[in-house]
C-alpha cells in the first residue's frame, strides 16, 4: 500500500463524508484516482463500512443501554477461542467482541433497550453457551469519549481573528 | 504629553497596518478567518500536563538566565536530531518567543547606523526591531514571479560597507517559500565574502512538506556567521507559552545573554517545564499536525488555482500567498471587500512589504471544513468581480 492510499484512509477515517474532489486536492491525485482507490478498498474489505458517530444521549426516544461483559471461557483444542467468539458475535445484540490479554478472555459489548433485556441476554444466552466459565457485566453510565471524539467538546477557537 | 518626551525612533515607527482590519473583522459574526498566524491545534495534553505538574510541585522560581539546563540539553539534542547542527547547552538561550530572540540578536550585533537587510515580504516585526536596535533596515524585494525565492545576484547589490547582517526567514512567513540548500549555499558565499551575520529565523522549519529541510547553520562554514532562531510556537502549537530558542557560537551568545538577562531575566518557568516534555515526547503529535497541514495546503492551493487566483505551492509554514492581481483590486481592497461581502478574513500582502502588493496571505491553520467553506465563499466573491486577465493562469 502506498503513502497516498494510507493518507486517503486516514482522511476518511476521520471524516467519512469528505467529497471526492476535496480528497483529490488534499492528497494531490485526480478525482478518478480517488474513486479507483475507494472502490478497491471496498472490494478488498479494507473499508468495511461508512458509519456515523451519533450521541444517542441527545435523542431521548432512542435511549439505549450498553454493557461491557468480561467473559472467561475454556478454549478448545484446534480452534482456540475462535469458535466460542463466533458463537457470541453472531447474536445481533452483540456490538463487538475482542480477545483480551489479562484476567479474562473475551470482552463483549452488548447493546439493548433496557437493563432487563441485557440481563436476560447474559443469563439466558451468553452464560449458557458451552465453555463459558464466568461473566462480569459492567453497564456504561456515561460516554465521555469514543473513537477519539469527545462528546461534550464544543468547537471553540480561542485565537484572535487576525494575527501576523 | 508633548512628543519631545518620547524617543524619535519609537515615534517614527508605524503601528501594524492591520489594526483597522482586525477591528472590522472582530466586529462581525460568521467570519471564517484565514488571517491567523498560529496553529489551530491546542497544545498537546501531555505538554500542558507537564506544566501543570511543575506548578503543583512548586517550580515557580526564576530559572537560570539562559533557561533550565535540562531544557537546553534537550534543545541541543533536538537541534542536532532535526537540523544536524551542533550547539552546546551554553550556546543556547531560551527566550520569550522567537521575536525576543531576534530582538536580543539585533541589539547584540548592531552599532548605530549599521544596516540589516530584511527580505520582503517578511514578518512585520523585522524592520521595526532593527530600527529599535539602532540599525537601519534595508528592504530587499523578492518577486512572486519566481515564487519569492532569493535572487542572490540582486541581493549582492544591496550590500554596502555598512551592512552588518541579513535577516532570513525560512520557510517564509507570509509566502510559505522554502529556500533549498543550493540557494543557501550561494547565500553563504555572499556572507563569507562580505563577512556578514545571518539571523536565521527558522521558526517554521518543522513545517516543511515536500523535501528535506536545510538549516542555514548547517551550510559549510556558516555556523560562525549564524544566529539561529527557533522555538516551540509553531511546531508544538505553543504560541501562548511564549518560548523561543536562540543558538549561536559562544562569542556571540555570551553577549546576547547579557541583553537577555538585564531585559527579562529568564523565560517563564512553567513554560520551560512544558517545553522539556514537548521535546521529549512530542514527535508523534508534530508528525500528525504536519500531515494535516500538508493536506490542507494541497487543498487550498488547488482551490485557489481552480478559482483563478494564481498560487504557487509553498514548501513550508502554514500560509499560501495567492496573487489577486487579475482582479484589478489592491490587496487591501480585496481583503476588505472579501471580508464585507463574504465574511472571509485574509491578510493583505502589502502589510508584509511593498512587493507583497497584489497578493493576500491565507493561513491554512484552520479546520478543513472551514477551508472548504472559505474557498466556496472566495469563489463566489471572485465571480462578482470583472477580472482584468483571464482566470485560470498560473
Amino acid at each position: 500500500m502506498n503513502e497516498k492510499e494510507i493518507q486517503l484512509l486516514q482522511c476518511i477515517e476521520q471524516n467519512g463524508r469528505l467529497a471526492n474532489d476535496v480528497l483529490a486536492k488534499m492528497i494531490d491525485v485526480s478525482e478518478e484516482e480517488i474513486i479507483g482507490m475507494l472502490n478497491k478498498f471496498e472490494d478488498d474489505r479494507v473499508i468495511l463500512q461508512y458509519i456515523t458517530l451519533i450521541d444517542w444521549g441527545k435523542v431521548p426516544i432512542q435511549e439505549t443501554v450498553t454493557a461491557m461483559i468480561d467473559v472467561k471461557v475454556t478454549p478448545k483444542r484446534g480452534v482456540g477461542f475462535d469458535e466460542i467468539a463466533e458463537k457470541i458475535y453472531r447474536y445481533p445484540e452483540v456490538k463487538s467482541v475482542y480477545l483480551m490479554s489479562g484476567t479474562y478472555d473475551l470482552s463483549v459489548v452488548v447493546e439493548g433497550k433496557t437493563m432487563t433485556s441485557i440481563a436476560s441476554f447474559v443469563s439466558q444466552k451468553l452464560s449458557t453457551l458451552d465453555s463459558i466459565l464466568s461473566t462480569t457485566t459492567h453497564f456504561i453510565l456515561k460516554r465521555y469519549k469514543h473513537d477519539s471524539i469527545m462528546y461534550d467538546q464544543k468547537e471553540d477557537d480561542k485565537r484572535m481573528v487576525v494575527t501576523l | 504629553m508633548s512628543k519631545f518626551l518620547l524617543s524619535n525612533t519609537v515615534t517614527s515607527i508605524q503601528p501594524s497596518g492591520i489594526r483597522k482590519f482586525f477591528d472590522l473583522a472582530s466586529s462581525m459574526d460568521n467570519v471564517i478567518s484565514l488571517g491567523v498566524g498560529e496553529p489551530d491545534f491546542v497544545t498537546p495534553w501531555n505538554v500542558r500536563e507537564a506544566s501543570i505538574y511543575s506548578l503543583e510541585t512548586g517550580h515557580t522560581a526564576y530559572t537560570s538566565n539562559a533557561g533550565l539546563l535540562e531544557l537546553r540539553e534537550e534543545v541541543s539534542r533536538y537541534l542536532n536530531r532535526k537540523f544536524q547542527v551542533t550547539y552546546q547547552e551554553d550556546e543556547i538561550i531560551i527566550t520569550v518567543g522567537a521575536s525576543q530572540g531576534i530582538d536580543i540578536a539585533l541589539r547584540t550585533i548592531l552599532n548605530p547606523g549599521d544596516e540589516v537587510i530584511v527580505i520582503d515580504p517578511c514578518f512585520v516585526a523585522y524592520a521595526p526591531l532593527v530600527s529599535l536596535a539602532g540599525g537601519i533596515p534595508v528592504h530587499f524585494s523578492t518577486s512572486g514571479k519566481d515564487e519569492f525565492k532569493l535572487n542572490i545576484e540582486a541581493l549582492a547589490n544591496t550590500i554596502t560597507p555598512k551592512t552588518k547582517a541579513i535577516l532570513l526567514c525560512n520557510p517564509n512567513n507570509p509566502t510559505g517559500t522554502l529556500l533549498e540548500k543550493e540557494l543557501l549555499e550561494q547565500l553563504a558565499d555572499l556572507v563569507k565574502k562580505h563577512n556578514l551575520l545571518v539571523i536565521s529565523d527558522e521558526i517554521y522549519a518543522e513545517l516543511v512538506y515536500d523535501e528535506e529541510y536545510t538549516s542555514f547553520a548547517n551550510i559549510d562554514g556558516m555556523r560562525d556567521h549564524t544566529i539561529l532562531i527557533s522555538g516551540f510556537s509553531k511546531t508544538f502549537a505553543m504560541t501562548g507559552w511564549r518560548l523561543g530558542i536562540v543558538a549561536a557560537p559562544t562569542e556571540i551568545i555570551s553577549h546576547m545573554l547579557k541583553v537577555h538577562q538585564y531585559a527579562i531575566m529568564c523565560a517563564p518557568t512553567m513554560s520551560q517545564h512544558a517545553a522539556v516534555e514537548a521535546l521529549r515526547n512530542g514527535e508523534a503529535d508534530v508528525q500528525a499536525m504536519r500531515r494535516s497541514y500538508m493536506q490542507r495546503r494541497n487543498f487550498l492551493v488547488k482551490s485557489f488555482q481552480e478559482i483563478g487566483l494564481p498560487c504557487h505551492m509553498p514548501g513550508g509554514a502554514f500560509y499560501v500567498f495567492p496573487s489577486i492581481e487579475n482582479t484589478g483590486l489592491s490587496s487591501e481592497e480585496f481583503a476588505q471587500e472579501l471580508l464585507i461581502k463574504e465574511r472571509v478574513a485574509v491578510v493583505p500582502g502589502n502589510v508584509f512589504g511593498e512587493c507583497g502588493e497584489g497578493y493576500i496571505r491565507c493561513s491554512y491553520a484552520t479546520s478543513l471544513e472551514k477551508l472548504i467553506e472559505a474557498s466556496k465563499r472566495i469563489q463566489r466573491f471572485i465571480q462578482t468581480i470583472p477580472m482584468v486577465e483571464p482566470v485560470g493562469r498560473i
